[in-house]
């Protein structure tokens, strides 16, 4: 198979728009963080956040986060249609702040964990995951 | 300008290679910390090109390798869960339900999955277990039989499977079953379709390579029915099978047919010494 | 309510007080997310559990909220405290208005 030229171009419209998209995702995401902190700065100590490197499917990627102390934490998919993902708030009985889910990824991506800690301050982590895509549809 | 699209391909395949690593891996799968599953054993004496046989376990990523050793994790008990409720049921103009004549499953169900298909000398031929399960029906409830591979009818071959986990695959090749058996070793290695592959072209001489992100396994069904993450539900050996062929670009058999039966009994025997798996779960 | 919506939770059915205790839950629900479409091309209609928690004695121990990237049949696994002996209350809340609702005791012991 041989690409035309205007197929070439197409492609090259199409590469260009892919690079624009994520500063579009980033500022939804920007946006969703600064009405989980009010605005507040966002550290990088004291929040953990665990995926896999490589999901086989995006239809179900287990995840853990973990923040010693924290009241919440909110966890955010930047490549997803709609970045939000849940926000898990921790009562007065939680034996520890941390919680595993299984989440939904459409491609691959960084996931985002930002917590509230005890001190009221917040931090942030991400782990980017990459959503392979199988040859065989089944 | 032009350019071919072979090159890209191979700058792709450069690039992802790296990422992967291949082959079976290690683990040893312990179904809800209890019981030890043979998930790596020797080829059985008919198979002429593979010395050990390996479960599709093997060839997962371990977080979804994870989701099948304990069954509160593994989403396919969900539905052995609705089947057990179709179980206890009664259907059909004799107001029956399967726990009427076969009790608790726990019981009269083990070592089925481990022994099927077999042949079936009153009907006179090979059977799967849905085929058995819907003679039951028609014959013992008066109810109607379920479409192969439906949702309801993989659902009760699960529970039926699951209940001879860790036991070893074991199903008979020779007398009756002989010629179903030759049949299906036909279809595994006829090639079909544009791409012209056979089951063995990736099963058998490419597991444990990549074709394109998918990891290629060994193609058993000691799994089955098996809990896809793709498609969050259970899926039987013969859709699995239609998947595949599909993906070959040829016009495929239906589920239940004559040809996926006999494939089912050739590539189960193919996992003859493998503990049952059903309900796994893959990607 | 949703079709074949069921609750499941593990929990230790004995603990010595002061223990932390881990839970699983799951609940079997579609999670339909709203950007799927039928084979018309109609959007199917988000319909999903938007949120979780969990009690003991009518104290909180987790409150989740879900949003429509969380997979079908929604699991969780925390760890609990147990102060005395009681009952651990589960609650999953639908888009359609249904609650889904659990209970488990557990012993000191």
């Amino acid at each position: 198979m041989d690409f035309t030229r205007r197929e070439t171009l197409a492609m090259g419209a199409g590469a260009a728009l892919l690079t624009v998209l994520p500063f579009r995702a980033n500022a939804a995401v920007d946006d969703l963080i600064n009405e989980f902190t009010g605005g507040a700065a966002v550290g990088d100590a004291g929040v953990d956040l665990t995926a896999p490197e490589i999901a086989e499917n995006g239809n179900t990627v287990p995840i853990d986060v973990s923040a010693e102390g924290a009241t919440a934490i909110m966890v955010l998919a930047a490549g997803n249609p709609t970045p939000p993902v849940a926000t898990f708030n921790f009562g007065p009985l939680a034996a520890s702040q941390a919680a595993s889910t299984r989440i939904r990824l459409a491609g691959t991506q960084d996931v985002i964990a930002i917590a509230k800690l005890a001190d009221g301050s917040y931090a942030r982590t991400s782990k980017t995951v990459k959503v392979t895509i199988g040859g065989c549809g089944g | 300008m032009k350019f071919k699209a072979l090159t890209a391909a191979a700058a792709l395949l450069a690039v992802s290679g790296t990422a992967f690593a291949g082959g079976p891996d290690d683990d040893t799968l312990v179904l809800n910390g209890e019981i030890e599953m043979v998930t790596k054993t020797a080829a059985p004496e008919h198979m002429e090109n593979i010395d050990e046989i390996i479960s599709g376990w093997h060839f997962r990523t371990d977080e979804t390798q994870a989701l099948q050793m304990d069954d509160f994790e593994n989403q396919g008990m969900i539905f052995v869960d609705q089947a057990m409720e179709v179980w206890n049921t009664a259907e059909g103009s004799e107001g029956k339900s399967c726990a009427d004549c076969h009790g608790d499953p726990a019981d009269s169900m083990a070592g089925v999955a481990a022994s099927y298909p077999k042949f079936d000398a009153d009907a006179g031929e090979m059977q799967t277990v849905q085929m058995q399960v819907n003679d039951c029906r028609e014959e013992n409830m008066g109810a109607e039989p379920w479409k192969y591979d439906s949702g309801t009818a993989v659902n009760m071959d699960a529970l039926i499977a699951s209940h001879s986990r860790g036991m070893p695959v074991n199903v008979a090749i020779d007398g009756d079953a002989a010629p179903y058996w030759e049949k299906g070793k036909e279809i595994y290695y006829t090639r079909y379709g544009i791409l012209e592959l056979s089951c063995a072209s990736c099963h058998e001489q490419n597991y444990g390579n990549y074709i394109r992100a998918d990891h290629l396994s060994q193609g058993q069904i000691n799994g089955f029915p098996t809990y896809r993450l793709k498609n969050a539900k259970l899926n039987g050996s013969h859709s699995r099978f239609k998947g595949c062929i599909r993906d070959t670009r040829a016009e495929t058999f239906s589920a239940g047919s004559d040809e996926f039966i006999a494939l089912e009994l050739y590539v189960k025997s193919r996992g003859n010494g493998l503990s049952i798996e059903g309900p796994s779960v893959r990607n | 309510m949703a079709k074949g919506v069921k609750p499941r939770v593990k929990v230790p059915k004995k603990a010595a007080v002061g223990d932390a205790i881990t839970i699983k839950t799951l609940i079997s629900h579609k999670m339909e997310s709203g950007q799927r479409k039928d084979g018309d091309g109609n959007v199917i209609p988000r319909s999903i559990i938007n949120r979780f928690t969990c009690d003991f004695n009518g104290q909180n121990v987790i409150d989740v909220t879900l949003e429509p990237a969380i997979s079908t049949n929604p699991y969780f696994e925390f760890e609990a405290q147990f102060p005395e002996a009681g009952e651990y209350k589960f609650t999953w809340y639908d888009d359609d208005g249904d609650v889904y609702e659990e209970a488990k005791q557990v012993a000191v012991g």
